[in-house]
């Protein structure tokens, strides 16, 4: 099963319950459990799972290089980029490809009827294997600083899931493209949520989100303890599995702030986490 | 009269305060025009409570679509795809409207001529005012993308009115991550004001961000927001900040009035006058506006 840790809102606590969820299980239901860090901008879940990694592989795109000797400037390759990446000046016959708008398809290495475009592959990222309380269990996708094209690290990095037993997609946040890169490759989404007016409408941008892809889903509200009614008010009348909350506390804030998983540190929140797998599995 | 000065909120890690603090700076700075550029969960209007006088539609997504009547199922567009957005299904091929690019390659390819792109047009930009000035927001349709394109919309819009009203500044609320909606956000704005809380997460994000960062000419401020939380680490990141020439424009505490504000739809400055996050953001403010010298034609020389 896959699951994906989802939130509209950053900062609500998907690293937490990603990396809280993947602990219980290994350590006491001995579950074949993988955890993927998908926020390839700001992976954070490493900080928590304080492992070397193990193997690492490149994500790459592939970039064209057009020879200005063999190109005779038709202007085909140009008009046929949808990313306004070539710069063509006939006049001074100059061709470039602004590499950082190229998204690699190909189309103007297609086109080209001199063949003047050949192609190098760009490290746009990287995936890394880590093996935490079991061996692969941990694997990372990291976006270069720099580079824009963080859908494509995320659907390279969910390449290398495991096929089998429970596979835990920690999320990036919002709702636009790379979300739906992890979501749509998921079985079921968690919408982590906190109760203010914030956590409120991001929800609801993401159920909208999440409905949109057909995918079964929950809410856990973390950071619970703050009576703010319109929350579980929409989570009644939308009819979603409220999956569990985890309360907040000054002193899991500091644990978090450390990088401590927090059901490690807090025996009394294993049974939270492992209550939430439960609603998950039976949702 | 010189161009208005763009200074754009940031942050690496989501939620370290970057709304609540654009906000904060909202209630005190004058004469401003606003953007919230986190188009995926545009929040600052919640405080902001704005009046929209106008709307419009902006181009979202751009994918390929088969014809199934012309297709005749050779294959050609599922090979030449490189985002493996063609698959057939039990014979027939659709396109993964979620992985499709819309690079046009398929549609050049087709020996039959099936594939055209679709241009969607879900995205949405509002024109409103609010009691501090006017803002600009937008709703990225569902599941949708181009937030880059939309951010960089959103900003021209912003240019234009504040030349119009001759604000002096404008005031842009960033998306969190390092990736294309942050890139767009940061492209060709003087100040980069990050705002980081004291946790390991937040250090490692900020870092990158600053790295990323430091390909712009821009100047870069940091915020420790609620700092108070975990004193050692905010101490190391004032540190490192110092070892690195970064400006700490200020630190504030953890409060749960800014949840309470934010439920009266008050700016945390609103709801505290004589709080002391008023009295710091004020001097935070103070510092990024006597910094400005000249204006931005000489600056950028």
């Amino acid at each position: 099963m896959r699951i994906a840790i989802t939130s509209g809102k950053g900062g609500t606590g998907k690293t937490t319950l990603s990396t809280g969820l993947f602990y219980v299980l290994t350590e006491y239901m001995k579950y074949k459990v993988q955890l993927l860090d998908c926020d390839v901008e700001e992976p954070d879940c490493h900080i928590f799972i304080k492992s070397p990694p193990t193997d690492s592989y490149p994500v790459t795109l592939s970039i064209p290089y057009i020879d200005p000797g063999k190109c005779t400037f038709c202007g085909k390759c140009k008009s046929i980029c949808a990313f306004n990446a070539i710069i063509m000046l006939p006049m001074t016959k100059f061709i470039e490809v602004v590499t950082d708008m190229c998204r690699g398809c190909g189309a103007c290495t297609y086109v080209c009827p001199e063949k003047a475009i050949s192609e190098d592959y760009e490290e746009i990222g990287k995936v890394t294997y880590h093996d935490y309380l079991s061996s692969e269990g941990f694997i990372e996708g990291r976006m270069k600083v720099g580079k824009a094209l963080q859908t494509r690290v995320i659907r390279e990095t969910i390449k290398h899931a495991a096929q089998n037993g429970i596979t835990l997609y920690d999320s990036p946040p919002g709702t636009s493209c790379p979300v739906v890169a992890t979501v749509s490759k998921s079985d079921f989404a968690v919408m982590v949520t906190e109760p203010t007016p914030f956590g409120l409408y991001d929800l609801k941008l993401m159920t909208e989100t999440i409905r949109n892809l057909g995918k079964k889903h929950g809410i856990v509200v973390n950071k619970a303890g703050l009576d703010f009614h319109p929350l579980y008010d929409y989570i009644s009348a939308e009819k979603i599995p409220l999956l569990g909350e985890i309360p907040f506390r000054k002193e899991y804030a500091m644990a978090y702030s450390h990088g401590h998983i927090l059901p490690e540190k807090y025996e009394s929140l294993k049974q939270t986490f492992l209550d939430i797998f439960k609603m998950i599995i039976n949702a | 009269m010189p161009d208005p000065v763009e200074i754009v909120i940031l942050s690496g890690k989501g939620g370290t305060g970057k709304t609540t603090v654009t906000a904060a700076f909202s209630s005190l700075s004058g004469n401003v025009v606003f953007a919230d550029c986190d188009v995926d969960a545009a929040d600052l209007h919640l405080i902001l409570s704005p009046e929209i006088y106008r709307s419009e539609s902006f181009a979202s997504g751009i994918k390929a679509e088969i014809n199934l009547s012309m297709c005749n199922g050779c294959g050609v567009c599922q090979h030449l795809c490189r985002f493996n957005a063609i698959e057939p299904e039990n014979g027939v091929f659709t396109v993964d409207e979620h992985a499709c690019e819309g690079c046009g390659l398929c549609q050049e390819a087709c020996p039959v001529g099936a594939i055209s792109i679709k241009h969607h047009n879900n995205n949405r930009i509002f024109f409103s005012n609010c009691r501090f000035g006017p803002l600009i927001y937008g709703k990225l349709a569902i599941a949708e993308e181009n937030s880059g394109r939309l951010i960089s919309k959103i900003r021209q819009h912003a240019k234009a009115i504040a030349l119009e009203n001759h604000a002096g500044f404008i005031l842009l609320d960033g998306p969190p991550g390092i990736g294309c909606p942050v890139i767009a956000s940061v492209t060709g704005t003087d100040i980069v004001v990050a705002v980081t809380e004291p946790t390991i997460s937040g250090w490692h994000d900020l870092e990158r961000l600053m790295e990323m960062i430091s390909g712009f000419h821009t100047t870069l401020y940091v915020i420790i927001n609620k700092y108070d939380l975990n004193r050692d680490i905010a101490c190391q990141i004032e540190n490192n900040l110092r070892g690195k020439g970064i400006n700490l424009l200020g630190k504030l505490p953890y409060d749960e009035a800014v949840v309470h504000a934010l439920l009266h739809g008050q700016t945390i400055t609103e709801y505290e006058p004589d709080g002391l996050i008023r009295h710091e953001v004020k001097k935070m403010w103070k510092t990024i506006t006597s910094n400005i010298y000249e204006p931005k034609s000489i600056r950028k020389n």
